[in-house]
């Protein structure tokens, strides 16, 4: 089965609200060599004007995943992830994520091309707060290759 | 780090100018500790069988941890990680991690372009003598 091309435009429900937790922003900001305090100890992140600590900017794909496991589990949607590369990523921030957030997501595709014998793919997540203010929109190009025959 | 402001920092910052770098090194650790903290358990991250089943050349690191850790180079320099306004990159070639060597990850931050509300710092990601980032590159907001 190749990429469905009618994934663009098709209407996926919200992720279920993710709480960021300060433990979790301590260890994702240990996981990618994060040096700076601001990650770690809500003193310092307060100092600059956050409620508490402040995750690290790739911190976002962690709730991103939650609208790419929505995606793979579309069952008409022709991608599977033996043979999904992840092609390229980018963040749109309005403000960082902090420890205390709750964060929702929405999902959309907004291209499917066809890329040698199988498709790219853009998979968009609109990363909003409790009180719906945008945070940050977080976009993968995935690679989907063909099938083996 | 500076006691002056951001702005008054990089007021008369120019196109090339190096403002951080630093290399890390990677081990098997490093992407088990990834894969726990971003719930990214993909196997081609930790075993060697799997990895070379779908014909890789070995263990790789996680793009995003690859991403992730290239970014967080810049991130003293910037005093607050809020002055980030966007970060993309192309994932161009894996980092493979060596089971004993593990694999050096150097990050060198350069200012490409400069505005005046913003700057634009390109970052070149390298494993060894490979790049493996292509347009790694971080908008930061400029002013207060």
């Amino acid at each position: 089965m190749s990429v469905n091309p009618e994934l663009v435009g098709r209407a996926f429900a919200p992720t279920a609200p993710y709480l960021v937790g300060r433990e979790k922003v301590r260890e994702f900001a240990r996981a990618v060599f994060a040096t700076d305090p601001q990650h770690t100890d809500p003193a310092v992140a307060r100092a600059l004007g956050y409620a508490d600590v402040v995750a690290p900017p790739t911190f976002a794909m962690v709730i991103q995943d939650l609208t790419l496991q929505q995606l793979l589990a579309e069952e008409d949607s022709g991608i599977a992830l033996e043979r999904t590369v992840h092609a390229e990523q980018r963040f749109r921030y309005t403000r960082p994520i902090v420890a205390g957030d709750e964060l929702v997501a929405q999902l959309s595709i907004t291209n499917v091309r066809p890329f040698g014998k199988g498709a790219m793919v853009t998979s968009e997540a609109e990363i909003v707060d409790a009180t719906g203010a945008h945070v940050v929109t977080a976009t993968s190009v995935l690679l989907i290759g063909g099938e083996v025959a | 780090m500076s006691a002056l402001a951001f702005e008054e920092r990089v007021a008369e910052i120019a196109v090339g100018d190096v403002v951080a770098e630093r290399t890390v090194h990677l081990t098997r650790e490093s992407l088990v500790r990834y894969a726990g903290a971003s719930g990214d358990f993909n196997p081609i991250h930790y075993r060697d069988d799997v990895a070379a089943r779908v014909g890789l050349p070995g263990v790789l690191a996680h793009g995003m941890l690859t991403m992730g850790l290239a970014v967080e180079t810049i991130v003293e320099w910037l005093g607050d990680s809020g002055r980030i306004l966007d970060y993309g990159v192309r994932f161009t070639r894996p980092v493979v991690v060596d089971p004993e060597s593990g694999a050096d990850v150097t990050v060198t931050a350069k200012v490409g372009a400069v505005d005046d509300d913003a700057l634009r710092i390109d970052l070149t990601v390298a494993a060894g003598e490979t790049t493996v980032l292509g347009k790694a590159q971080v908008r930061v907001r400029r002013g207060a």
